[in-house]
């Protein structure tokens, strides 16, 4: 098949569902909407139907990002614009067909938005809400609105033609593009140009080079690739599929955690399916680019996260990192070079294939460009997973598309992801997101998380909580990683149970200097980042804790008055 | 290698391309503290020690990790690194015992060093130490987790160096842990007791039982194998007190194996040496001088005719040993009547890769394995014959390298080979031929090396003829797909190499099997390049030596064929006799002579043959009917205990000397200390026994005195001297004094001018199995022992790895035969009976049962088959048929 018999071939069958004239269901089924209860909001439905017998196409989709409303689902009846709920029980799910599908009633006070043509009295546009309005969804563009398990819905909304454009370019040119573009990686380092890695890794002499995925998402509180995984998966794929050929690999890995168990047989379907259409193996389209995809499954290890770490771990089971120098792109998997891109990187590519590195380039700031996706959590109004560009201030994304501190406290600090960043004080939320930007005040971009904390939380208790995660973490490896985690975090346990002593505070100092100074890798390297943070914007209340053995928050129980 | 220049604290260093800056600062002699770093392992960076300062680099670096580069400019003494540092090292201190820094017994480990060079003398954080049992099951060496620092040099050992895999890091973060597989006791484990691991470690965590100290340190050889391992002897008060490897020009790069490292000073220190000569009276051994036991031995041996008398020597004595001893038989005694052991081990290489290529050495160098894109290694359990080079191939494996292993048994490299061919015992030859078949029928051979460097290719090609792959699957048992498959690898991946030992000789058609890898080779034209080559390992210490050294029945030093008139006259003439014409008796023909009568006296260096010949019982009643036994060792052997006279002799630790191990190298013994009690060196007890006997040309001061009359005589040794020696071994051929050695033969054209192909057909083992004896019995070396035991059984701890013969039998045959793991059970053979505990594995294939030949209370050679080959005399002591009994 040529790649045009397969666009119209999922042309023909999207169209089919939209102009169906069944009412077309579409329930959230990833993780965040399972957590909600989705599956007996499905099930619910799907006897619903078989009761009434009913004809409507049920279809399954990713997470639209508004996890807070999960769980939700979608109708479409023909000629009407689509209506999402939210909050959807299997007890509400009669309602809604019996009062919507087979009557006139939407049900507004239960609806979250509509999509489409056309309005519904009394519900807003899906896109004018809060959460939404203000988000730039490229990467995200198709999450909740198509079938993850359904190659032919990404290719009918133009999926995989930026390979093609890809295919009829020369490696240089795709190279060129994405450096023209200024993506620089999404993995929670310090974001280096993925242009020039692959460049490194395209110029090297070694017949054998490969690719890897990096879809071991693990950092507390960050759940963006898990939430594009589920959705998309297919926009992943893509984007390996063009960066592999800007390299010159023929063989990749995407490496997940086994706590991804949806993710990953999302994942697997969608390499299937893409292997039936001849857009994975060889000969590539007739294009005589081949290229080869395996899972590989972490088993449990956060730091398999970590590049060198993932690469051993892919290589002879456990996985600990490597010191760096040489880098992957140099000396990677097997010793050959080896490009290591994050999900949320890979899902990039298309984008900028399709409309350009210079269109992508005047998204963001002067040295951020594009997009990044963040995933909301704490006390929040909205949480979930959203996306916008590089430049807005952290206190929109906060206030106007998390809808600010729900309970009527007021913010304390933030908590980026990954595990080991830097809290950032409520007094510098106008700071804009970019990565130079976020290292000035002692943070990061990181791997996309953001705990947003409020008054009632105790900062002493949080970081030891992520101390006590380095700590068990911790591969092991380097004495200053292993013994330096420990005892910072005996540091923590005796001051959140009033054992503290007043030198402690000045030890505290001199170890987390040390642990940024000396550890092997970013995991217990970065143990510093959140210890500076107390000690520069909370310093009161840890001396509260080590020396007046008091927890102002009341929230250490050994404190607790 | 290009020079790139660095400055390291402001002075400008050179240093090699790829070289790290540690190593950089190391060769400049800038001390950098590091306790993971170890020369032989990969990078590893984990202790943070070494961390550096690049100019430009906005993070430290460990500069263990970091290689060079041209105009880096390092600091290594910052702020930012000392804190770092010591850090690093109170962390260490927090986590270990409490009185670590003082407790004397850590003094001279590494990290004791380092703390003191950055000013820390005791820990100050809080404790993190927590406490593990001590594992002491290990007779050598003992695993105290309490001081380990987690650095895993032991584990990156026993993964990268040994390839043993027989610990690793367990758990994870701080709770991980040095363990065994399942965290067992290291005894429970495949640990095999090297101590490369102990050797390594910086704490003192692994530490042997024995810390023995010295005051001084000898550069030796190993007496145990024929890799020829260099080593330090420790001395303190005439005792050899520790042993450890020596790194630099050296075959075993500084690696030592346990019989090495941990059976040497208790066998040399050994209250059993015999100290005095012995003489029997009335049946009774009795203390004699020297003078009376020289005496009497010299007036006994005159009393007799040449073809009456007979010498055995040992491929345990040096070079120097086995020159006076042979030149002893022919120019004192008038006999050829000299053999040695190698009549048992590699007598066929002798004769076949004689006829194939006109010398019977390996044709490469051991330090070549690495680089080989293939080996085929067959009828070798290198883990135990050879543990040095096993750690080589296994390394090479790692890197990518192809291993075929062909053997019966699933000996430890089959586990680490892309292909194991599990052939019946003694179907080698059809092994080769069919894999050759498949290399013409494929079209996979050289034609142009057959064509420009061989001759006899069309006889060979046209006995190919009787090896379709239906008669070869018949014969060995292997699937026809893995001998393409076997074929296709070793012909595709070049260079190949290939590696035997016992499994391929110790046949009746031993010459056979040796003439068919030569053929392999030559087919695929995959001789006299680095990396390639047909490589017999070499089992004793010196068997390649005393071969060299004209040890041997039929030929004088350098294999000049006794036979050849010229040869014969320059030998009478140099030393000045007359010399028998006619070939004398192998070793099996001595015994054979003797058990007819024939033979009067037999003068026995070094060897323990009522252990180590074939049907041993007649060996034995042969010995008694001998008119006159001399037997010279450093214990009361086995067959010592039948002599009229017992010679006391030194060990190789109180002698000098040389050994040429088995890649042709010519390497130095050195006396470490004065003999024990009155024992003498071997040569000096022939040659003073040649002076009592009225000869001239024995009268040498010192071994380097005979080195120097080998040279002169034999031509590949003509440019071998004790003064060159110094620098290090030389590989033969060195014809003189400006030659380099060689490390590679037949690069140019094969020692015999062309290589010849040789035609062969399949020849069965002599005896097979029958309704009476319906298993194969198939022997064996064990790592933990060495040859019939004299020197090993004496090491309490090697003993307690293995103390007997066991009978290996398939889990099969023993539950056909009703037998249960650990049960004595009689072996029976049509020549004797030996019993022994059973064993049930799958290491031994269905129908084949194994016993290892160290031990006299089950003496497996009662069992073997005497058979010989034809052309090498080498018994069949791989294949004799035998039934297992309940007792």
């Amino acid at each position: 098949m040529t790649f045009t018999e397969i666009q119209q071939r999922a042309i023909a069958e999207w169209q089919a569902l939209k102009q169906s004239d069944k009412p077309h269901i579409l329930v959230s089924t990833a993780t965040c909407g399972q957590a909600a209860g989705v599956l007996a909001v499905l099930e619910a439905i799907n006897n619903e139907l078989a009761e009434r017998q009913l004809e409507a196409t049920v279809t399954q989709i990713g997470c639209i990002g508004l996890c807070y409303a999960e769980p939700i689902i979608g109708i479409t009846k023909p000629n009407c614009p689509g209506i999402f709920y939210g909050n959807v029980t299997p007890e509400i799910v009669p309602r809604l067909i019996e009062d919507y599908i087979l009557g006139d009633n939407p049900h507004p006070e239960l609806a979250l938005g509509t999509v489409g043509e056309g309005a519904i009295k009394g519900i807003p546009r899906l896109f004018e809400l809060p959460m939404l309005k203000s988000q730039l969804r490229i990467v995200m563009r198709n999450c909740g609105f198509i079938d993850p398990e359904k190659i032919n819905h990404y290719i009918a909304g133009g999926g995989y033609a930026s390979l093609v454009k890809a295919l009829g370019m020369t490696p240089e040119e795709v190279i060129s593009e994405v450096k023209k573009s200024g993506l620089r990686g999404r993995g929670g380092g310090i974001g280096f140009s993925t242009g020039l890695k692959w460049e490194i890794c395209h110029k090297s002499a070694d017949p054998v080079k490969y690719l890897i995925c990096n879809a071991h998402e693990g950092d507390p509180g960050t759940f963006v690739d898990r939430a594009l995984l589920e959705s998309d998966p297919h926009i992943v794929i893509e984007g390996m599929l063009i960066a592999a050929y800007a390299i010159g690999a023929r063989q990749g890995y995407i490496y997940i955690g086994d706590e991804y168990p949806l993710a990953m047989q999302r994942l697997k379907v969608a390499l299937e399916q893409a292997r039936e259409y001849g857009l994975l193996g060889d000969n590539i389209l007739g294009s005589g680019f081949s290229f080869k995809v395996e899972i590989r499954r972490g088993a449990g290890a956060f730091v398999s996260g970590e590049e060198t770490a993932l690469i051993e771990s892919i290589e002879r089971g456990r996985g600990v990192p490597r010191v760096r120098p040489p880098y992957p792109v140099y000396y990677g998997l097997w010793g050959r070079p080896t490009n290591v891109n994050n999900v949320e990187t890979l899902a990039n590519i298309s984008a900028i294939i399709e409309k350009g590195g210079d269109w992508y380039a005047g998204i963001g700031t002067e040295g951020s460009k594009g997009t990044k996706l963040f995933s909301l959590s704490g006390n929040i109004a909205y949480t979930g997973v959203v996306e916008v560009p590089f430049g807005m201030p952290l206190r929109r994304l906060v206030e106007e598309i998390g809808g600010g501190i729900s309970n009527g406290y007021q913010l304390k600090a933030l908590q980026p992801g990954g595990a080991m960043l830097g809290l950032i004080p409520a007094s510098l939320i106008d700071q804009p997101i970019d990565f130079e930007g976020l290292v000035s005040i002692g943070s990061r971009v990181g791997s996309g998380g953001l705990v947003v904390l409020d008054e009632t939380a105790c900062v002493v208790d949080l970081v030891s909580m992520m101390m006590s995660f380095a700590y068990s973490e911790s591969c092991g490896k380097c004495v200053i990683g292993r013994l330096g985690t420990k005892q910072i975090l005996s540091i923590f346990q005796d001051a959140t149970s009033g054992q503290g002593k007043p030198e402690d505070i000045k030890e505290l100092a001199e170890l987390s200097e040390s642990v940024a100074l000396g550890s092997l890798c970013p995991l217990c390297g970065g143990v510093a980042g959140p210890i500076v943070g107390l000690l520069s914007y909370f310093r009161k209340e840890l001396e509260a804790h080590i020396i007046e053995h008091r927890c102002p928050a009341g929230v250490c129980p050994a404190l607790a008055k | 290698m290009e020079a790139v220049s660095l400055v390291i604290d402001g002075r400008q260093i050179r240093a090699k391309e790829g070289m790290t800056i540690l190593e950089a600062a190391q060769a400049a002699d800038i001390y950098l503290p590091n306790l993971c770093h170890d020369a032989d392992l990969e990078p590893y960076g984990s202790c943070r020690l070494c961390v550096v300062e690049i100019e430009g680099s906005h993070n430290l670096v460990t500069a263990c990790t970091t290689p060079v580069t041209e105009g880096m400019v390092v600091y290594t003494k910052t702020a930012a690194i000392n804190k770092v540092r010591r850090t690093a090292v109170e962390l260490i201190l927090a986590d270990l015992p409490e009185d670590y820094l003082t407790s004397p017994r850590n003094q001279h480990h590494d990290l004791p060093k380092v703390a003191a060079y950055l000013g820390i003398d005791r820990p100050s954080l809080r404790r993190t130490a927590r406490t593990f049992a001590v594992d002491d099951s290990n007779p050598f060496f003992d695993f105290d987790p309490n001081r380990c620092i987690l650095c895993a040099k032991c584990v990156r050992t026993c993964n990268e160096v040994t390839c043993a895999g027989a610990i690793d890091l367990a758990y994870r973060g701080y709770e991980s842990k040095v363990a065994t597989f399942a965290d067992e006791a290291l005894m429970d484990s495949i640990c095999k007791s090297c101590g490369e691991c102990v050797v390594r470690c910086p704490t003192g965590a692994l530490s042997p039982k024995e810390t023995g100290e010295s005051k001084r340190e000898v550069l030796t050889t190993c007496p145990y194998c024929g890799v020829g391992c260099q080593m330090y002897l420790g001395v303190d008060d005439n005792r050899v007190t520790n042993v450890r490897g020596e790194r630099e020009g050296t075959a075993n790069q500084g690696w030592l194996c346990v019989r090495g490292r941990y059976g040497i000073a208790e066998v040399v220190n050994h209250p059993e040496r015999l100290t005095t000569p012995l003489v029997r009276r009335n049946g009774e051994f009795v203390e004699a001088t020297w003078a009376e036991a020289l005496s009497l031995v010299a007036g006994k041996l005159a009393h007799y005719r040449g073809d009456q008398l007979a010498v055995i020597s040992s491929a345990k004595g040096t070079n120097e040993d086995n020159y006076v001893i042979q030149k002893f038989a022919r120019a004192v005694l008038g006999t050829n009547n000299i053999d040695h052991c190698a009549r048992l081990c590699h007598a066929p290489t002798v004769a076949g890769l004689g006829q194939s290529f006109g010398s019977g050495a390996m044709t490469n160098s051991i330090d070549e394995i690495l680089g080989a894109a293939c080996i085929l290694a067959i009828g070798t359990n290198t883990t135990a014959g050879h543990p040095i080079i096993s750690f080589m191939i296994k390394q090479a494996v790692a890197k990518g390298t192809k291993l075929i292993m062909a053997n019966p048994r699933e000996v430890e490299l089959c586990r680490y080979a892309d292909l194991w061919l599990r052939n019946k015992p003694g179907s080698d030859v059809a092994l080769l031929m069919g894999m050759m078949r498949v290399i013409v029928d494929e079209g996979w051979l050289d034609t142009s090396f057959i064509k420009e460097r061989t001759e006899n290719f069309a006889a060979f090609q046209k006995s190919l003829k009787s090896f379709d792959l239906d008669f070869v699957e018949g014969i060995t048992g292997i699937p026809r797909e893995r001998l393409v498959e076997a074929a296709r690898m070793y012909a595709l991946s070049k260079p190949a190499s290939i590696f035997y030992a016992m499994g391929i000789t110790q046949h009746s058609h031993g010459t056979d099997n040796v003439m068919a890898t030569a053929n392999l080779a030559m087919l695929t034209g995959n001789i006299g390049k680095p990396s390639s080559g047909v490589n017999p390992l070499r089992g004793h210490n010196n068997v390649q030596g005393a071969c060299d050294v004209g040890a041997l029945p039929d030929v004088y030093p350098g294999y000049q064929a006794v036979a050849d008139a010229t040869i014969r006259a320059k030998f009478e003439a140099a030393w000045d006799c007359y010399l028998p014409a006619e070939a004398g008796l192998t070793i099996t023909e001595i015994i054979e002579a003797a058990g007819r009568g024939q033979l009067k006296a037999l003068y026995l260096v070094g060897e323990n043959i009522v252990l180590s010949e074939p049907a041993a019982k007649k060996a034995v009643a042969a010995l008694g009917k001998l008119e006159f036994l001399v037997v010279q060792d450093i214990f009361m052997t086995e067959t010592a205990r039948l002599a009229h006279v017992v010679l006391p002799a030194v060990s190789f630790a109180e002698k000098d000397g040389t050994f040429t191990n088995t890649e042709r190298r010519v390497q130095r013994v050195r006396q470490a200390i004065a003999p024990v009690g009155q024992a003498k060196p071997d040569w000096l007890i022939t040659a003073q026994l040649a002076q009592r006997m009225g000869s001239q040309g024995f009268d040498f001061a010192h071994p380097a005195q005979i080195m120097d009359e080998i040279a002169r005589l034999t031509p590949t040794y003509g440019g071998i001297s004790y003064p060159r020696l110094e620098k290090g071994g030389l590989q033969w051929p060195c014809p003189d004094a400006e030659h380099p050695g060689t490390p590679i033969l037949h690069t140019k054209q094969f020692t015999r001018g062309k290589g010849r192909f040789m035609p062969l057909v399949y020849k069965p083992p002599q005896e097979l199995p029958d309704k009476q004896y319906p298993l194969i019995l198939t022997t064996e070396r064990s790592l933990f022992h060495f040859h019939t035991g004299t020197m090993t059984r004496r090491v309490k701890g090697l003993n307690s790895f293995l103390g007997e013969s066991l009978v290996q039998i398939n889990h099969q045959d023993a539950a056909a035969l009703g037998i249960a793991d650990g049960e004595m059970v009689r072996v029976i053979s049509r020549r004797g009976e030996v019993t022994a505990k059973a064993e049930l594995t799958e290491v031994s294939p269905v129908g084949v049962v194994t016993m290892n030949f160290h031990f006299a209370e089950n003496p497996t050679n009662v069992l073997t088959n005497p058979a010989l080959d034809p052309i090498s005399k080498m018994p069949e002591l791989k294949v004799c048929a035998v039934r297992v009994e309940h007792i």
